[in-house]
């Protein structure tokens, strides 16, 4: 059964901003690798997922302490664009 | 001198046979000579090396010894983050990009008195299986240069073949040091899960990913493991048990223990010459005096399935935060969501989109349950079938790799032939094991081959016995040719 | 037809933790922007998160204040979307396994009471805060978006109601309930103003008698309790008229104008339906056992509900025993510090509501510095009780003691308020007064009672009110005989 994929959706969610003919060529990509990852489903059984630690960990949490942060020049001197302070981004249109 | 193990070269610096200056000398020679062919570096830190290697001499000419890292030479995968150095995950949506933290795995060899001799190439982000996917050029293998050094660790792996490092680090998602390794003939180790901080590795499948070394001997991959692991309060996911002496048992042979041939990692796609290596080895186990069982584990089958529908996922939140917005690449946009799309599509590589595409898939409402839901399904069997497995035996043994180094450009074309290559690493992954990497000799073409020893979680001590003696039993000395990659 | 309007609330809590929920960074509201950012909280390739304790200690004091249970594991997701001022891009959050599940809040409106049910509260991370800049204030037209980060991973209990309100004053009431629940533990601070509690509401109407729920709209931005109540009045009216026109209510989020005092359609997010939450793997599971529940249950403060009930059991009515409840705590400290003196509960209560507090609000005093002690006031009560001074000199002992003078009877003693309880020196003054007024001794003979009020007034008078009027009156009365 041909895996049905809603290419421009998935990109949309994804963040990708690609042009028609890479999403023809992504999209026949992504069937063929999804066909492959189908076995998945020829599992026997139906063991609970696992999302446990491989080593058992639980509870891994720190102490409410507060540690010092970052040079804030350092860190808008990494940023593309920035102003008194803030991070600046072309408008945003969602809210 | 730059093909000395650490263990060699840090007798040498304490006998004063050696300094960590002529050292290091040493290694950038080495790879001035070899950078152009083999292309390991993305960026050689010499001012940093040269100061780090005074202070190590210095630091041994005031009587000050940090243990067995003081002044060797170590590569670092460009995954790794590193304070005032560029590190860019061999993505161009990272070019330019100067962390302001420094790993904890980095943080650990700086204080070790460790010299870092610059940041190696990778597939961009760690994803794939032959260094091809850098945005800044493919490395090549040292043993046959129109081959590939494997990867996603590929540019360490090279690094350590050739030996412009002694020692190299990488990660490990699905087999990204173990089967470069495997291809440059040296070897890789992935320790247990949640043993070797993530803190600083720029993620690619957060539930998969461990670092490890990539070394010239067996001995060498246990003394950096000692160094490298250890509980890390900064990383949830840290182990805060009791951690094994990875070196306890080196060298104590294999008499009396039960070793599993898994059945499923041989046959069709394994290269006759792999086939081979692995049953002559198996054999020579045997002769030591080991114990073989034919082990089937029918989860493997659809292991690598599970794995590329589990790592793609959490690849594409992880690689949500590259946006254009706090740093790296930003392409032009009239709003954010604009400015967004374009930066990333434009930053990631083809296969880096690939993949985020697929894990997006995979995620979205309406197809979760029947393939990631699925897939952790499928991780759960794997974990019972390795538990049957270990209830049996001390460790399991398997090819590392179903091929020698294949040829540049021979799967760039086909991402599925690309992922095949990892089809014998990846159940250690998914199950959160610990496995190695350790070269058994060459192929009918010259090329190394790899054999993979896996145990238990936290069997690190057993893992390395073992390793050690299929190092002694394989005899593998040889370095590639110095005609192979002199211009 | 008649329509009923179902709501549900959802409450966003900042926890008042001194680090962060996910690094160590400061929580500190009003500081320079992007100053308390770090590896972590900024996003930066690398950097994971590790949850801190005392967030968890929080959030599973509300989920008992809410009555909800704790469950035994929980676990943290992803949850994927993109918006500017979030880092990663998703939000570490819960999704189907949270810590707190199936409690409730019992509300009060005009005297009847209702009970909403709590179906979850979770624990989740604040994000950044955008500022849309040019374009006179409009986030459609603004020309730039200014980032602060310092908000970012701010520790976010998130409280869901059951669609078990059904009116703009049960929504007010649930949130005012919920707020001083939060702000009685202690956890918050719990401002509207400042945004460290943030209320959307999910609003529908349906025929009266239908069981199903209409199609709901959420409604964003409402700064004050008054702002909530107006925006579910005003959106409950928008749908009634919408479909009693022959409309239909389309799904979807709406914000608040306070100005113009109407909801407004938002931009909606495409595709933002599809959160593809999964299990966050860079976080281990949480297994809050007995021991720690009942470590939390053991520290939790006596809050609003139960208060309320104590003080009624003890003596005081239910009016003042709001009123007392919602007192500042020194005041609630002082209360119960002259119960367990031995005081009775009605009049502590009365003195404490009524003459100490606006004492406290004339002198402009801090209520933590109060010179009354429980034993003080069971005193000061006493005198009353014994008729040692009377109600009105109590006011003024009062104020002595609260000025440091001494106590009651010291008070009562140098300010001279002291009742006159020697039968012959009473006596001697109402005899004095009949002297006086003859007229006034004639009509008391004659059996005129109304005089008996008069000559008690001037006798107290003339006492500067120490006298005890039950006293005087009896002394009059047997002076009515000749
Ligand atoms: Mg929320
Ligand atoms: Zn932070």
């Amino acid at each position: 059964m041909p895996v049905e994929i809603d290419i421009a959706h998935v990109a949309k969610l994804a963040r990708l901003d690609l042009s028609p003919d890479e999403m023809e060529a992504y999209r026949s990509q992504l069937g063929v690798i999804l066909d492959h990852a189908a076995r998945v489903q020829s599992l026997e059984g139906e063991p609970e997922a696992d999302v446990t630690h491989p080593l058992g960990l639980v509870n891994a949490f720190r102490d409410d302490e507060v540690r010092p942060s970052l040079d804030r020049a350092e860190v808008l001197d990494s940023a593309p664009q920035s102003r008194d302070g803030y991070i600046v981004v072309p408008p945003a249109l969602e809210i | 001198m730059s093909g000395l193990s650490i263990a060699g070269a840090a007798t040498a610096l304490r006998d004063g046979t050696l300094s960590a200056t002529d050292l290091l000398s040493s290694v950038l020679k080495r790879a001035s000579d070899t950078e152009a062919q083999v292309h390991a570096y993305l960026n050689i830190d010499k001012t940093g090396a040269e100061e780090a290697a005074a202070q190590a001499d210095a630091d041994f000419a005031d009587g000050i010894d940090k243990g067995p890292f003081q002044g060797i030479p170590v590569a670092l995968k460009d995954n790794l983050v590193t304070r005032g150095l560029e590190t860019t995950a061999a993505s161009q949506i990272l070019a330019g990009y100067v962390p302001p933290y420094d790993a904890t795995v980095v943080t650990k060899l700086r204080s070790a008195g460790a010299v870092i001799v610059g940041k190696t190439n990778l597939d961009e982000f760690a994803m794939g299986s032959s260094t091809e996917n850098s945005a800044y050029g493919t490395s090549y293998n040292p043993w046959d240069i129109t081959r590939v050094p494997g990867g996603s660790s590929g540019g360490s792996a090279a690094a350590v073949a050739v030996g412009s490092a002694l020692v190299g680090l990488g990660s490990d998602t699905g087999g990204s040091i173990r089967q470069p390794a495997s291809l440059c003939g040296v070897v890789g180790m992935k320790p247990t899960y949640g043993t070797v901080s993530r803190y600083g590795l720029i993620a690619f499948a957060s539930s998969l990913d461990q670092i490890g070394p990539l070394t010239k001997t067996v001995e060498d991959s246990a003394l950096t493991l000692s160094t490298l692991w250890g509980y890390d309060p900064l990383d949830a996911t840290s182990y805060r048990g009791d951690y094994p002496d990875p070196t306890g048992e080196l060298g104590r042979g294999v008499k009396g223990l039960r070793i599993g041939v898994v059945s499923q990692l041989r046959g069709e796609g394994y290269e006759p010459d792999v086939e081979a290596a692995v049953s002559g080895m198996v054999e020579q186990l045997s002769a030591a005096g080991a114990e073989i069982v034919e082990l089937s584990l029918p989860t493997f089958d659809i292991a690598l399935s599970a794995y590329y529908l589990i790592a793609p996922a959490e690849a594409s939140a992880n690689l949500a935060r590259f946006d254009g917005i706090r740093y790296g690449l930003r392409a032009k946009g009239d709003t954010t969501e604009e400015m967004m799309s374009r930066s990333r599509a434009e930053g990631f590589g083809p296969e880096v989109t690939r993949r985020v595409l697929l894990g997006t898939y995979a995620l979205s409402a309406g197809y979760y349950d029947a393939f990631y839901g699925q897939a952790q399904r499928v991780r759960s069997a794997i974990r019972v079938d390795f538990a049957r497995a270990y209830s049996d035996v001390d460790v399991l043994v398997s090819p590392t790799s179903p091929t020698a180094a294949f040829k540049a450009g021979e799967r760039t074309q086909d991402p599925l032939a690309m992922y095949l290559s990892d089809i014998c690493t990846i159940p250690c992954n998914l199950s959160g094991d610990p496995a190695i990497s350790v070269p058994l000799g060459v192929d009918h073409d010259g090329l190394p081959l790899g054999f993979q020893v896996m145990a238990p979680a936290l069997g690190e001590t057993m893992m390395y016995r073992v390793a050690s003696a299929v190092e002694e039993l394989a005899g593998f000395n040889l370095s590639p040719e110095l005609a192979m990659v002199a211009s | 037809m008649k329509f009923e309007p179902v709501i549900g609330i959802e409450v966003h809590v900042e926890l008042a933790t001194r680090s962060k929920m996910f690094c160590g960074c400061a929580v500190s509201f009003g500081d320079e922007p992007n100053t308390n950012i770090c590896p972590t909280c900024l996003g930066l390739p690398g950097a994971l998160p590790v949850p801190n304790a005392a967030a968890l200690d929080a959030i599973i004091a509300i989920g008992l204040a809410l009555n909800c249970s704790v469950s035994p594991t929980s676990v943290f997701h992803r949850k994927n979307y993109f918006y500017a001022d979030l880092p990663k891009n998703y939000q570490i959050s819960q999704f189907d396994v949270p810590v707190c599940l199936n409690g409730h809040l019992d509300i009060s409106v005009d005297g009847t009471s209702h009970r909403v049910g709590i179906e979850r509260a979770h624990m989740e991370e604040d994000t950044g805060k955008s500022t849309h800049l040019g374009g006179g204030g409009r986030i459609d037209s603004a020309e730039a978006t200014l980032l602060d980060f310092n908000r970012s991973g701010v520790p976010l209990v998130e409280v869901v109601s059951r669609p078990e309100i059904y009116s703009a004053a049960q929504a007010r009431a649930y949130a005012q309930t919920l707020r001083e629940v939060v702000a009685e533990l202690g956890v918050s601070d719990a401002r509207l103003e400042e945004g460290s509690i943030r209320f959307d509401a999910n609003i529908s109407i349906r025929p009266v008698g239908d069981e199903t729920l209409g199609t709901k709209v959420e409604i964003k931005n409402m700064n004050s309790f008054r702002s909530l109540e107006l925006a579910v009045a005003y959106e409950i009216d928008r749908q009634t008229q919408l479909v009693d026109s022959g409309g239909a209510v389309v799904q979807e989020t709406r914000h608040w104008d306070e100005e113009a005092a109407v909801t407004q359609s938002m931009r909606t997010k495409e595709g933002s339906s599809d959160y593809r939450y999964f299990a966050e793997p860079d976080l281990t599971p949480m297994e809050m056992g007995e021991e720690w529940v009942n470590r939390i249950r053991a520290s939790l403060p006596e809050l609003p509900d139960a208060r309320r009930a104590r003080y009624q059991a003890e003596g005081v009515d239910s009016v003042l025993a709001t009123v007392l409840s919602s007192a500042d705590a020194p005041i609630r400290r002082l209360f119960d510090a002259t119960v367990a003196a031995g005081g009775p509960a009605r009049p502590a209560a009365n003195w404490l509501t009524g003459e100490v507090t606006a004492w406290i609000r004339k002198t402009e005093t801090d209520p933590e510095d109060l010179k009354l002690t429980g034993d003080l006031l069971t005193e000061l009560i006493a005198l009353v009780e014994s008729d040692t001074v009377s109600a009105s000199a109590a006011k003024e002992v009062l104020d002595g003691v609260l000025l440091g003078e001494g106590n009651p009877a010291e008070v009562a003693k140098a300010r001279d308020l002291l009742q006159i309880t020697d039968t012959g020196e009473i006596e001697s003054v109402v005899d004095q007064i009949l002297a006086e007024n003859p007229d006034a001794l004639e009509s008391l003979r004659s059996g005129e009672q109304k005089v008996i009020g008069f000559l008690v007034g001037q006798v107290m008078k003339a006492t500067n009110g120490k006298a005890d009027p039950n006293q005087v009156n009896q002394i009059l009365r047997s002076k009515a005989v000749p």
